[in-house]
């Protein structure tokens, strides 16, 4: 298991102009398949940037890139879009809103190999 | 030879700029000026070639392809419609008439943005004020959990921190920003004061902040990691601030409190009316998705989430929501105009919606559409169609055809369905 973190989602810019090339395009993949963690964090876990990582909750899992951000430490952030999706319980709580910010969830380092995304 | 065409109308946020031109060149949009990052690839990055529409991949005629949508949708026990948020507010009305004549539930994207801020405004009021007002007016300005430099990226320029108004004759130097956020972003960078609060605690701060308006003091150092001394500061401004305006985003509708948090300061910024004048307004992300909201609340009065299953509008978030319908598998046929739920929804709710049959409008591709039995490639509403879009303080402006296609508009397809489907 990987070390418990809280998730946002949210735009960023590069999110934008990616939906324009389209999802299927390198463009909008970069810009939404990373996750921005604080440098504590990044140091704590031995990652360094673009070093892929697990993130997993309740609803599922995502491999994605660590990127050193500003968020503080127990903060992680991911650009909403499609790869975040697996991650997001569609439970609502009667409002229709999925919890897009707020989630609990395990992040850790991907030993597996592979090439970052 | 390139002509001007000017005004040009960009709907891809909530801002709705409408002082953009853009050159064109044989049908060909090559230059916009005036246009942000963002908004830039609408006009740029479109292909208005014309398509033909297809039924399970294959091109088909436009007949062909209304015909089958028609026979879906009367197939259907429970027909759900959802989007909306980027097409013009004409098509709206014609989806919300769908809706009516079919008995389907319809939900637009409001659900998984600002619906718990409109349920905040059915629970306390909203408020408010026009963009306009807060250009020429606003002395204090309030960003809570948004980050209008990724979102908005001409909202400080246009409205809320730089522009010179009929009381802002110094622009930025005349108006106080504070933001309220759980990370420092691009839009903390250009406050006077940044407050950091934990994830989760903005319904406690609003509360204490409540509290330090009615001159009372919480018997704690601080409240959701911000030093009260700091929300004291806080509250003074906003009750001796000349106009102050909070705009909001999804830090406070998707955190676990959701409309609660939005209530807590919509109640906040009414109760500052007491002391001076105040405003609230959400920071809308797509384009018309004010206009959906609208163009549901005048046609069934409600803004969201309506089903016309028992032959009168019913209004139900967390029932008749799309994510909700979808996880429930409360639906069995889906029409999705101008969204992409496919890629956006949580992904038990994306994946019902690619078992059931779907019929999708949108200009581009989209991954609801390579799921979808019948694709309508349509036009861009303020590219080469014209309607109208409502700004985030709903206000209605005019989106223009800037080029002439022979593409058809979401309109005429919703009513060439309706007609096929009595």
């Amino acid at each position: 298991m990987g070390e418990r973190f809280t998730l946002i989602t949210g735009r960023t810019r590069k999110q934008a102009i990616g939906l324009h090339k389209g999802k299927a395009s390198p463009e909008y993949r970069e810009a939404t398949s990373y996750v921005e963690m604080s440098p504590d964090d990044m140091q704590r876990l031995g990652l360094v940037d673009g070093a892929l990582v697990q993130v997993h909750s309740v609803a599922g899992s995502a491999r994605l890139t660590a990127r050193t951000g500003t968020v503080p430490s127990g903060l992680v952030f991911v650009p909403m879009g499609t790869e975040i999706n697996a991650l997001i319980p569609a439970e609502t709580g009667g409002t229709g809103m999925p919890p897009f910010k707020g989630l609990e969830v395990d992040v850790s380092r991907d030993d597996g190999g592979g090439e970052t995304l | 030879m390139s002509t001007i065409v000017e005004p040009v109308t960009c709907s891809f946020c909530g801002c709705v700029c409408d002082d953009l031109s853009a050159e064109v060149d044989n049908s060909r949009i090559v230059r916009v000026r005036g246009a942000c990052s963002s908004g830039l690839g609408m006009f740029t990055g479109y292909d208005p070639a014309p398509r033909k529409p297809t039924v399970d991949g294959q091109e088909v005629t436009w007949e062909e392809a209304v015909a089958e949508a028609a026979a879906i949708l009367k197939g259907a026990h429970s027909p759900l419609i959802y989007g909306l948020s980027s097409t013009a507010s004409e098509a709206q009305r014609k989806a919300v008439e769908l809706a009516d004549r079919i008995g389907a539930v319809i939900d637009s994207t409001s659900s998984v943005c600002h619906g718990p801020s409109g349920l905040a405004m059915q629970a306390v009021g909203e408020p408010t004020c026009t963009l306009g007002e807060i250009r020429d007016r606003a002395d204090l300005i309030v960003f809570w959990g948004c980050n209008p430099d990724a979102s908005h990226l001409r909202h400080f320029a246009r409205f809320s921190l730089t522009p010179k108004g009929a009381l802002t004759t110094n622009g930025r130097q005349d108006r106080t920003v504070y933001v309220v956020d759980v990370r420092p972003t691009g839009t903390t960078k250009r406050a006077d004061h940044f407050l950091q609060v934990d994830v989760g605690s903005d319904f406690e701060v609003l509360t204490t902040l409540r509290l330090l308006v009615r001159g009372k003091e919480p018997d704690v150092e601080s409240v959701g990691g911000i030093p009260v001394a700091d929300l004291a500061e806080l509250a003074q401004r906003l009750k001796s601030c000349r106009f102050g305006v909070a705009f909001m985003g999804m830090g406070l509708t998707m955190t676990a409190a959701r409309q609660l948090n939005v209530a807590e300061l919509f109640t906040l910024v009414s109760e500052l009316n007491q002391y001076t004048r105040f405003s609230v307004m959400p920071m809308r992300g797509h384009g018309n998705v004010a206009g959906a909201d609208q163009v549901l609340s005048w046609t069934t009065g409600y803004p969201f989430a309506v089903s016309f299953a028992r032959g009168y509008p019913q209004f139900s978030p967390g029932e008749f929501s799309a994510v909700d319908m979808l996880v429930r598998q409360a639906t069995d046929a889906a029409l999705i105009i101008a969204s992409d739920p496919g890629a956006h929804f949580p992904r038990a709710a994306a994946q019902y919606l690619s078992e059931i049959p779907t019929i999708v409008l949108d200009h581009a591709e989209s991954v609801t559409a390579s799921h979808a039995q019948v694709v309508f490639p349509t036009a861009v509403y303020g590219v080469d169609a014209s309607g109208t879009a409502y700004r985030m303080d709903n206000i209605p402006i005019p989106l223009h055809k800037v080029i002439e296609t022979e593409r058809v508009t979401d309109e005429d397809v919703l009513q060439r369905i309706i007609e096929a489907v009595q």
